[in-house]
């Protein structure tokens, strides 16, 4: 197994007197998914804003590459190569995809006065990036309101990816998707994983986590329930350590076993 | 890579239209509007109204109310509106006519003055509109009111008791700039073309049209410029993204800010700029000069394919926005039409327009 490109280690953040995180520890890989599972008020949002630079943590220590780092903003985070993709995904639906695609970080050519937006250069990166992710898009120009949502959720990670990302933080993508864009994202995922880029993917879905990820993490009340490789968990293990327990399996029993 | 070769094809598309292309352009409406009402006054005015004079004379109103309404439309795209440039025409020709005649400046100080000052009255309503995080609406509406206001006490004070300040010809004759703010431009050429015939004369040969008036030229000018910004630079990207989703703007790293602060700037300095043109060619400054201003020039805007919720539009379509507005206020004179139906008229094209939009706007994004 290759070193970890980031690790989280012993986090707690406290936010007056709540606990939000209790000692969590997480590390991803260059070219794998690691998933983050828990449920609603786990700790996940917490967590992620922690390792995307937004919130510094109270306690505990976060190492890239080894040496330990301490991120100011997300921009340090960003420059870092942590990449977070939230669930509103940035993305602005009457501007054209390739326009979104550079919003804030447009190509130029031209000097001094003629210093101007490369439009061509734009649209075309836009297109191969997307290929390269398996859409084909009409044009560059289309604007990103035609694409479906699970289109935008891929431009969103193909943007992410472009711009250097080596550890891309996917904030529940599959959550308001339908049965076949969520197939098409986690293809997506997939294809960033075989790029060398170590991603988190964080869902409370075991179905859509367990196909796509090669490690698992469970939060439960700000703790770390144990981080266990594919294969070696269950389903059915994986949505009990969420729900914590007992309680899950009752009502399991009760629903006919549906959930 | 190989990808790269084939990265534009895929056999499931169909290669689009040029027509459906620009259908899809936010100016349409307006260009479309434009030849309407064009072809409307060529059945019903007077045959002299497509004559150079003719287009002159709508192109001069077209002309002074493009140069706002084109930073509206800016504006708008940019998210926020600005009620207050109808009274920034009145306040800045105060401010311009202080200078020229009160104070005796030469047009090279008082001009950049007034710009310089106006755009600082824009900044600050921008930085209250983003502090507040009030509406811009009412924050411009308020400075709409207080700048009125301001312009007319401003006005008695410099005056001793009255509502116009006059006297900015002789203050500013001779100046060298005054020629690129005021009268026609390309007189040589008019004068020229009428020797060889091209263009009518009066009996002693000179030219019915002595050239074209400079704020025609600004209007063009300003077009040409705001439309390049917008499709070609990042500004204009930032812009657009400002306009369309904040937040995601500013997640993306767009200064959105910034752009919204100098967007207030630019609609203040041409609000400046209009107000110049117009003191230097009447020779005197009056309270109640752009009146109304900030509404025609945001229903140009709207014309011209600006969406209400900012995000989308454009400044070549304010510039044909203004034209409509011009060939309307102009050519009703040419027919024997009653001109105050223009209100009438000009409320209903806001309505069409804003209806017309709000369809094109969801073949844009593909909602149904």
């Amino acid at each position: 197994m290759s070193e970890s490109i980031l690790h989280m280690d012993n986090i707690e953040k406290h936010f007056g007197n709540v606990i939000a995180l209790n000692g969590v520890s997480f590390d991803v890989k260059p070219g794998e998914c690691h998933c983050l599972l828990g449920d609603n008020g786990a700790g996940k949002s917490t967590f992620i804003k922690t390792m995307s630079g937004v919130y510094r943590p109270s306690q505990g220590q976060i190492y890239m590459g080894g040496k330990p780092v301490q991120f100011g903003s997300p921009r340090d985070a960003m420059a870092a190569g942590i990449a977070c993709v939230y669930q509103d995904l940035a993305m602005i639906p009457l501007m054209s995809v390739a326009r979104n695609f550079f919003m804030g970080r447009e190509p130029t050519k031209g000097k001094f006065l003629w210093k101007r937006f490369d439009t061509e250069h734009a649209d075309e990166i836009t297109m191969t990036e997307m290929k390269k992710m398996g859409i084909n898009l009409r044009s560059a120009d289309q604007a990103v309101g035609t694409l479906s949502g699970g289109e935008r959720q891929t431009v969103a990670i193909a943007r992410a990816v472009y711009f250097g990302a080596k550890v891309l933080i996917l904030d529940e993508p599959t959550s308001a998707l339908g049965v076949r864009q969520t197939s098409n994202v986690l293809a997506t995922i997939d294809k960033v994983r075989d790029q060398g880029v170590g991603v988190v993917f964080i869902s409370h879905n075991v179905r859509h986590a367990l196909a796509v990820g090669d490690r698992f993490t469970v939060l439960n009340r700000g703790q770390t329930l144990g981080t266990a490789a594919r294969g070696e968990i269950t389903s059915d293990e994986l949505q009990d350590l969420m729900a914590g327990g007992q309680e899950l399996a009752q009502l399991e029993g009760s629903l006919g076993g549906t959930i | 890579m190989s990808l790269e070769n084939d990265s534009t094809v895929d056999e499931r598309l169909k290669e689009e239209s040029r027509v459906a292309r620009l259908m899809k352009r936010p100016e349409l409406g307006a260009v479309a509007g434009a030849l309407l009402v064009a072809i409307f006054f060529m059945f019903t005015a007077d045959g002299s109204m497509f004559t150079l004079s003719g287009i002159m004379n709508i192109l001069s109103p077209a002309a002074q109310l493009g140069i706002l309404a084109i930073a509206a439309a800016l504006l708008m795209i940019g998210g926020e509106f600005d009620l207050s440039i109808g009274s920034m025409v009145a306040f800045a020709g105060l401010v311009f006519g202080f200078c020229v005649v009160n104070f005796d400046l030469p047009l090279i100080i008082a001009i950049p003055i007034t710009l310089v000052f106006c755009a600082g009255v824009g900044a600050v309503n921008g930085q209250i509109v983003l502090r507040t995080g009030l509406p811009s609406f009412i924050v411009t509406l308020a400075f709409l009111f207080i700048l009125r206001g301001l312009s007319l006490v401003g006005l008695k004070a410099a005056t001793g008791g009255s509502t116009q300040l006059r006297g900015v010809r002789d203050a500013v004759a001779g100046d060298p700039l005054a020629p690129f703010f005021s009268g026609d431009a390309f007189q040589g050429f008019f004068q020229w073309a009428a020797s060889m015939g091209w263009i009518d004369t009066f009996r002693s040969g000179l030219p019915k049209v002595p050239g074209i008036p400079v704020e025609i030229i600004w209007f063009l000018v300003l077009a040409g410029v705001a439309t390049y910004v917008l499709l070609k630079t990042p500004a204009g990207n930032w812009i657009f993204a400002a306009g369309g989703d904040k937040t995601a703007a500013s997640n993306s790293g767009v200064p959105v800010r910034k752009v919204k602060i100098a967007l207030f700037m630019l609609t203040a300095s041409c609000a400046a700029l209009l107000a110049i043109t117009q003191v230097l060619d009447a020779g005197s400054t009056d309270a109640r000069r752009g009146f109304m201003k900030e509404f025609e020039a945001i229903i140009a805007a709207v014309i011209g394919g600006c969406l209400l919720t900012g995000g989308y539009g454009s400044a070549i379509g304010a510039f044909f926005g203004s034209i409509i507005f011009g060939m309307v206020v102009i050519g009703l004179t040419y027919t024997n039409i009653d001109q105050d139906w223009f209100q009438v008229f000009l409320g209903s094209m806001l309505l069409l327009a804003v209806i017309f939009n709000n369809a094109i706007r969801k073949r844009v994004t593909g909602e149904r």
